[in-house]
């Protein structure tokens, strides 16, 4: 029978419901924190900022890290800002409105209870980093400053030039190295978990490898926290980092956790295209840069046949010629649509013959307005290092002048295509962010909650934070309070030998394989299928074929894998195939969960299910839930549980950014 | 357009910190010039793993340029290029040239001994930040983020010190092995803030004695960890780190 989901949502109107739930939440005292120990995996933005919390509370944390420093988490690279509800701009916003337009951006799939309290929290994170030291912009008078960005028409969005995410995290990992420096935290670096273990139902520790010596160690906590981000780079190409993977997350999956709405994964605008099939990963460019950046493809598609062929180029085609179509289609919201409907509006375009490059799949972000009326200087100063990044990666810079036509000066724009950026499903966790084994926590990118079908710009960092800082120290307690009684688990209990000789038995087997292909190039060809039929446009039929041919390749995987070396060790091609088993379970969880909605909605787009314009369309009558699996053994189709969606504090509607 | 090179790379195999180390050489064939660095060592890793071998080990992560993870001495430059700051992630081959012999070194400090090839361990760098690199702040008591005014052209310039990515190779370029400059970048970041003045005689002192108890050299003023930052830090932290620290012996 199919396990029963219960989100322990707090009675109440919806304002009041994270109020109550700090009200009545059991505590633990000072004395007994010091004898329950927690485990985070993951140190990025929630791993670091809970680890650092929960030291600081009192608890001995036990925090492992991929890197060999907490400061290299992907989150680090996340540029444009983050989001808060301060209404220092005296813009109109409000906790309220910041809910509104996150739950509105996440097409309404999306747990209203937990935004809620993200936009309620959302003012802290900022109060907390400032204290920090993080040094967002500021304005002559001292005050921060703020910026807009996709999916909303106010400025809440906090900034530390293109670098925010760097400095939040360099932020949450000061605060954890204090917590370390204090022998709060013990920090296991270059350490990777390879399963948790269950012991009477409870999660109470994990099996991790040392990535250096390559030997398997047990740690038992009373309770595990995983923040290990999400699953991108099932597609290979990604904007992720090369180290990014969800082996954490699936083998909890494996293990009895429930795994959510895994088909919505966002496809990011404005990332630089892919230009040879040699690309190890793709590169964003922050959305941030819509703000002062247009974006267009030609009119006439012989114009674009000919910067295809590379006859003419972007600043050759003077104003009239040019289809700014997020202006024409977007009136209200322009080149500030949120992302979903940014990339499918280019991928329409691109479709229909109109991309710029020879490939044909890019389109122009041009800055030549914004660069005429404010001046080169003022583009530098709020997007220097993005410029920089560009000409580095590409050879051109953006803002170079091109031609003079009709008196109106072009520069050189970027071009920019879409990419896997951020997985929105993750594992699912109920309001205390708990996963449905009990003492198994899940944070950040890694569960799913807060951002529905479709994520805003300046919302990762913002989830990331509140749920470490400020959600999980407070909720985390509920669990932890009769701990004490449970007491401590030896890691000599035959659950943990159990659970380590299985991973170890796992690595044999594939070092055993002895076959003939690297990881890398079955890895490459499982991207291949993923964004051929599982990517930006699905239909029931290619999601078909896609898990027809995962399933052949994931064969291929375990009959002709070649990893050099023993286990002994650092084998770092071991590690990328540990990763790749797991991203073919992902894979095909991705495929089954797009399969079965019916509906498009967010990062989730079935071309069946489209209106006449070409928006998404939405089907609230019978996909109005959280999509969930329960693994049912390799190669089985997982089993789906829904949970209902309620909204009681907004009124579902159709979503327009048109008007 | 992209136009293919060939090449020859010497690179260094070392297995762990007692191995004595040795270069290999591979020749490279008709890679195209717009492939990043790393990319390249992934096909020349492809190669290696098809002949049997096992692959060149070295640290890489977000190969965006940001992360500080990747840290390659190429043709005896850290992250092989100094015109301007750029990682070794951001290193595109078409700064080579068709024929070119390129060499592949890792930090060598004894504060980051050797992992493998050219991976180093550099967590002397967190146990220098855990000395004090950070304004003591528990979560959820901060006064509302306007309540602190910083004049814009403090925070920018905090902003320019807290850019630092503590990839070390300023460290590696440094014939003392010196730490100063990553050292000097977090005090100065603080120290340009009102937060966490209180205690600023106590940070800069025991990131200073940790950064000598790790075996970190001293600054000699060579400039040689400005010259290959990959993120512009400039030595004037240095000079604002050693103020510093004559302050907080002042106050002693």
């Amino acid at each position: 029978m199919a396990k029963v989901l219960d989100s322990k949502i707090p009675a109440g109107p919806v304002p009041e419901k994270w109020k109550e739930y700090k009200a009545h939440q059991r505590l633990v005292n000072p004395k007994n924190k010091l004898k329950l120990d927690v485990i985070v995996v993951g140190t990025g933005l929630a791993g670091a900022s809970a680890a650092a919390s929960l030291g600081e509370m009192g608890f001995n944390v036990i925090n492992l890290c991929i890197q060999d420093s907490p400061r290299r988490a992907h989150s680090i690279a996340a540029q444009g800002g983050i989001n808060a509800a301060k209404c220092y701009q005296n813009d109109g916003d409000s906790v309220y409105r910041l809910f509104y337009d996150t739950v509105k951006g996440g097409d309404y799939r999306a747990r209203e209870a937990n935004v809620y309290r993200l936009a309620e929290v959302s003012n802290n994170i900022i109060d907390q980093c400032v204290a920090q030291g993080v040094p967002f912009a500021r304005e002559y008078g001292g005050m921060l400053a703020n910026r807009s960005f996709g999916g909303a028409q106010v400025s809440r969005t906090f900034y530390a030039k293109g670098q925010t995410g760097q400095q939040l995290l360099l932020g949450a990992y000061s605060s954890l190295s204090a917590q370390v420096q204090a022998k709060k935290v013990k920090l296991y670096t270059r350490y990777e978990m390879e399963d948790v273990v269950i012991v009477d139902g409870r999660a109470r520790g994990i099996i991790a490898k040392n990535l250096v010596t390559g030997k398997l160690e047990r740690f038992s906590a009373n309770a595990v926290v995983i923040a290990t981000g999400g699953y991108g780079n099932t597609y290979f190409l990604s904007t992720n980092a090369m180290g990014c993977n969800c082996t954490a997350a699936v083998q909890c999956y494996r293990k009895g956790a429930v795994f959510a709405n895994p088909s919505y994964v966002q496809i990011h605008p404005t990332c630089i295209p892919v230009h040879g099939d040699k690309q190890s990963k793709l590169t964003l460019m922050s959305e941030s840069l819509r703000n002062d950046g247009r974006i267009w493809v030609p009119k006439n598609i012989e114009d674009a046949k000919k910067l295809q062929k590379g006859e003419i180029q972007a600043w050759d085609i003077p104003e009239e010629n040019r289809d700014y179509y997020l202006e024409r289609r977007y009136p209200a919201f322009g080149n500030l649509v949120p992302r979903d409907v940014a990339s499918r509006a280019a991928k329409e375009r691109c479709d229909k013959g109109f991309g710029v490059n020879n490939t044909g799949l890019a389109v122009f972000l041009d800055f030549s307005e914004s660069i005429n009326r404010l001046g080169l200087d003022a583009m530098k100063q709020r997007y220097g290092n993005l410029f920089d990044m560009y000409e580095e990666i590409t050879d051109v810079y953006p803002g170079d002048f091109g031609k003079e036509i009709n008196g109106v000066k072009y520069y050189k724009p970027m071009m920019i295509f879409p990419a896997v950026h951020y997985t929105m499903g993750g594992i699912w966790v109920d309001y205390e962010l708990q996963t449905t084994i009990p003492g198994l926590f899940a944070i950040g990118e890694c569960n799913f909650s807060d951002h529905g079908a479709n994520r805003l710009g300046a919302s990762a960092l913002m989830q990331g934070l509140a749920d470490g800082y400020f959600v999980l120290p407070y909720t985390i307690q509920n669990y932890l309070a009769d701990q004490t009684i449970w007491g401590k688990v030896s890691t000599d209990l035959p659950e943990f030998a159990e659970a380590e000789k299985k991973v170890d038995a796992e690595m044999d087997r594939l070092l055993n394989i002895k076959g003939k292909r690297s990881v890398d190039s079955i890895h490459k060809e499982l991207g291949h299928i993923m964004w051929e039929y599982v990517g930006m446009g699905r239909t029931a039929e290619g999601l078909k074929t896609g898990l027809k041919k995962m399933h052949e390749l994931e064969q291929e995987f375990d009959k002709n894998l070649f990893v050099p070396g023993t286990k002994e060790g650092l084998n770092i091609e071991l590690d990328k195939a540990i990763h790749l088993r797991d991203f073919f379970t992902m894979g095909q969880l991705v495929a089954f969960d797009a399969l079965s909605r019916n509906e498009s909605c967010g990062g989730h787009f079935r071309e069946e299910y489209q209106t006449e314009e070409g928006e998404a369309k939405r089907d609230d009558e019978n996909y109005f839930y959280v999509g969930c699996w329960e693994y049912k053994g390799k190669g089985n189709e997982p089993e789906l549980i829904k949970e209902p969606l309620e909204y009681e504090a907004i009124k579902v509607q159709t979503r327009n950014y048109k008007n | 357009m992209a136009k293919n090179i060939s090449f020859t790379i010497k690179f260094w195999r070392q297995n762990g910190p007692k191995d004595k180390g040795h270069f290999d050489t591979h020749e490279m064939h008709d890679i195209p010039d717009d492939t990043s660095f790393l990319e390249m060592l992934d096909i020349l890793n492809e190669e290696l793993i098809n002949e049997g071998k096992e692959p060149f080990v070295f640290d890489h992560d977000c190969r965006e340029g940001i992360c500080g993870m990747c840290s390659l001495y190429i043709n005896g430059t850290p992250h092989g290029r100094t015109e301007r700051g750029a990682t070794t992630c951001q290193l595109y081959m078409r700064r080579f040239n068709d024929g070119d012999v390129i060499t592949v070194e890792p930090w060598r400090s004894a504060a980051f001994p050797v992992i493998k090839d050219c991976m180093v361990d550099r967590y002397a760098f967190d146990k220098i930040i855990q000395a004090g690199g950070y304004t003591t702040i528990r979560t959820g008591q901060a006064q509302d983020a306007n309540a602190i005014l910083i004049p814009k052209e403090d925070a920018d310039e905090a902003m320019d010190c807290a850019t630092c990515i503590g990839c070390g190779a300023c460290v590696a370029a440094c014939k003392n092995g010196s730490a100063m400059l990553f050292v000097s970048s977090k005090v100065s970041q603080l120290a340009l803030l009102p937060q966490g003045r209180v205690e600023a005689a106590r940070r800069v002192k025991n990131m200073i004695a940790k950064m000598d108890e790790l075996g970190f050299g001293n600054c000699t003023n060579t400039r040689a960890c400005e010259a290959v930052c990959p993120k512009n830090e400039s030595i004037a932290n240095i000079a604002r780190l050693n103020r510093e620290m004559i302050k907080a012996k002042m106050a002693d």
